[in-house]
């Protein structure tokens, strides 16, 4: 089991749930995930016919890479050494925490820049090293936005989909200091030329640029990050140090393998065919580079990964992180990323939260889905996400984790779908009784212990006799 | 029971899964499966030791109880040539999902396999199996069809039903915006998450609504249950069919959720 001091689920799923859907302001901005990505996802899918080829393809790769996991990470490293740079491998959160902040020391850092990193937000890098007195810049603009509120991302990619301009501009006006309180920020360019200028001052100021990575390169010992508003370059080449963090999954043998997964990436994740900024760091600056850091250094993650090699769950660590899973997500899109309680909400969340923290820290996160199988159906590495949600309810089950009253009930119809003779005489008994009760009405409006049921929604009334009652009864019509 | 339009001999022999919902909540479904496979050759019998396709378990985690359902399921329908269901979701249970959970036990898993290959959803098995090409039915209304999750993702059905719905006298289908989208029935999930599954079918009814249709027909009794409790809360007038009953010419049983006589 992974580390789970920090950033593990801690609010209740049912009470966020219920808070994010009569949050008016949420549903309003959840309302831009169905308006934007879905549409534009489709649209790039259908402009490459071999879209589906392609997924056989990176699934493959990721199985082949996966499968031989710790020959890739050792030739992985090897590169890294020969291009000049060091890799340090974290077994849980708390070793990456500590490692980065001792590189931070080392280098004497007291401003440290951040490109977009969730395996950073995994492990509560931002708090550890302000703790340590070091001050942390955010540079991507979403997670700028986090900082400066206090808040946390709500998608993997878009982590301020839960908000609106008006609630960002009045965050703006709050937090940068020394600028004309009656400023323009009506417009997204407005909020974008402001956050641009301060951030640049600390992209000029920082010792140290830390970065998360989409792709590890086992051939070049390159890392990858795909970014569109040009913030990873500044954080990987300004600062003196280079940082990057990374969980050991993200390994792809060859830079074709890469390309591969980053034609998939884009798409599934924006729609686009390919990220504004696609940029490949493979050590530290060379004599003779214009520019780069001085030193490079990887962080490799595991915090529960490793456990999952070989498991049921062996599967989910091919993910690429492109959020088509949440988009596509009905329940996603009903309570948005929040309710989760995790650093990974939607369906790749349901499936790795609870590998990472525990199914009784998150079983919550499983147990909320309808299976409609959307996110199995965009996913572009296959991964059948909807069968491994059924799997961690499994362990669920098994620890006896669900409330008794739903056990109950479960037990109950499973112990007379077992007994046919036993299930027909009972429902015959009830059904037409039940049909009876309801009059011509033709529904209840409340019924003893469905209050789950009829809370919300009427219970059409049965018919009467059942079906197989009136069919032995020889009526072959009604 | 009489069976005026039963096949011949050599007509493929198949079994009705009533499935539970159907069984329980509306026969008359059951009846209008009975004879649209009736009425297109098919010589059909009705097992009397079927109960459930045990997916509440499965989808519980139940895994113990799924496998035992599982197995009795295919100890009852192996024997015949076809399994057909009034019902996308435990088609799709059968066909898709047996196979793995009765993969421990070699044996079984190739008689499970066996019984996946030929178990159909209703509307696919008559257009796909039995070539139904019209139907003799009216229903003048303006419907829209609800696809369920499973009868498109887990069994790729959307033409069967549309297909065949195109031969009811009077009928005129309305597509709704996000027809892929899910309702928010799933099972026990409409219990265990009320609000969450509430919020979704309010989602799918306005889009129903918005597609002008005064009646939402499906093949899946679970998600028209659902639809058809809030759409009755909401004082909505549209009204919820199961295909069968409209493909069938049997509605004069009232839609679902609907009082016994007009009031």
């Amino acid at each position: 089991m992974a580390d789970a001091s920090k950033a593990a689920p801690t609010l209740s799923f049912r009470e966020s749930a219920a808070e994010a859907l009569a949050d008016q302001d949420l549903q309003r901005a959840l309302l831009n995930v169905k308006r934007g990505f879905i549409a534009k996802r489709a649209k790039a899918r259908d402009k490459l016919p071999e879209f589906a080829q392609l997924r056989d393809e990176a699934k493959a790769i990721k199985d082949h890479t996966l499968a031989h996991l710790d020959l890739y990470l050792d030739a992985y490293e090897r590169k890294v050494i020969e291009s000049g740079g060091k890799v340090h491998y974290a077994p849980t959160a708390t070793d990456a925490r500590d490692i980065v902040l001792r590189l931070c020391r080392d280098a004497g850092a007291r401003l440290v820049t951040k490109g977009k990193s969730m395996v950073s937000e995994e492990i509560g890098l931002d708090d550890h090293l302000e703790a340590a007195g070091i001050e942390v810049a955010e540079t991507d603009l979403g997670e700028h936005i986090l900082q400066i509120r206090g808040d946390r991302p709500s998608h993997i990619i878009a982590p301020v989909i839960h908000l609106n301009k008006e609630t960002i501009a009045a965050d703006f006006t709050r937090a940068h200091k020394g600028l004309p309180p009656d400023r323009p920020l009506g417009t997204v360019p407005d909020l974008v030329a402001e956050a641009r200028a301060v951030l640049r001052e600390k992209f000029l100021g920082a010792d140290v640029g830390i970065t998360g990575a989409n792709l590890l390169i086992a051939e070049t010992g390159s890392s990858v990050i795909v970014t569109n508003e040009g913030n990873g370059d500044l954080t990987e080449t300004l600062p003196v140090t280079h940082i990057v963090l990374a969980s050991i999954e993200k390994l792809v043998p060859t830079l074709e393998d890469a390309a591969t997964v980053l034609r998939l990436l884009a798409r599934s994740a924006t729609g686009q065919e390919i990220t504004t900024y696609t940029t490949f760091a493979t050590g530290p600056a060379r004599v003779g580079d214009p520019d780069g850091p001085r030193a490079y250094h990887v962080v490799l993650l595991d915090n529960g990964r490793s456990a999952m090699l070989g498991s049921e769950f062996h599967d989910m660590l091919r993910c690429i992180r492109c959020g088509a899973c949440l988009n596509h997500c009905p329940i996603y899109g009903a309570i948005g990323g929040h309710a989760y309680g995790s650093v990974y909400p939607g369906p790749m969340g349901a499936v790795l939260t609870p590998a990472l923290y525990g199914i009784d820290q998150a079983r919550d996160l499983p147990n909320a889905s309808s299976f409609c199988g959307r996110c199995e159906e965009v996913c572009p590495m296959a991964i059948p996400l909807p069968a491994l949600m059924r799997k961690w309810r499994e362990r669920d089950f098994d620890r006896g984790n669900p409330p008794f009253q739903q056990r109950l009930a479960l037990k109950g119809w499973a112990f007379l779908a077992k007994r046919p003779r036993l299930y027909h005489a009972l429902s015959g008994l009830v059904m037409p009784a039940l049909a009876r009760l309801a009059g011509g009405d033709g529904r209840f409006r409340h019924f003893p212990l469905a209050g789950a049921w009829t809370g919300t929604r009427d219970l059409p009334a049965p018919e009467g006799e059942t079906f197989q009652a009136r069919y032995r009864k020889g009526h072959a019509k009604p | 029971m009489t069976e005026k339009r039963a096949g011949t001999p050599t007509s493929p022999h198949v079994a009705l899964f009533v499935t539970c919902l159907v069984n329980l909540f509306r026969p008359s479904v059951g009846f209008a499966a009975l004879k649209l496979l009736q009425d297109a050759g098919a010589r059909v019998e009705v097992p009397l030791e079927q109960t459930c396709c045990g997916q509440p378990a499965y989808n519980s985690g139940d895994r113990t109880d799924a496998i035992a359902i599982a197995r009795q399921v295919v100890e009852t329908f192996e024997r015949f040539d076809y399994v057909v269901a009034p019902s996308g979701s435990c088609a799709g249970m059968i066909k898709r999902h047996y196979p793995e959970l009765l993969s421990d036990d070699p044996a079984l898993a190739s008689r499970a396999k066996a019984l996946a290959a030929k178990t159909y959803e209703l509307t696919s098995f008559l257009v796909e199996v039995l070539g139904v090409i019209g139907v003799d039915a009216q229903f003048p209304a303006t419907v829209t069809y609800h696809d369920s999750c499973s009868s498109l993702r887990e069994l790729n059905i959307s033409d069967a039903p549309r297909r065949l719905l195109a031969g009811v006298d009077g009928l005129t289908l309305k597509e709704m915006d996000e027809r892929e989208v899910c309702c928010g029935f799933g099972g026990a999930f409409a219990v265990k998450y009320p609000e969450i599954s509430t919020t979704m079918a309010e989602a799918k009814i306005r889009n129903i609504a918005a597609s002008g249709a005064t009646c939402v027909l499906a093949a899946d009794l679970g998600c028209l249950l659902h639809l058809a409790g809030r759409l009755s809360r909401d004082g909505s007038p549209i009204t919820c069919r199961h295909v069968a009953e409209v493909l069938a010419g049997m509605t004069e049983t009232p839609a679902l959720g609907q009082p016994q006589k007009p009031e």
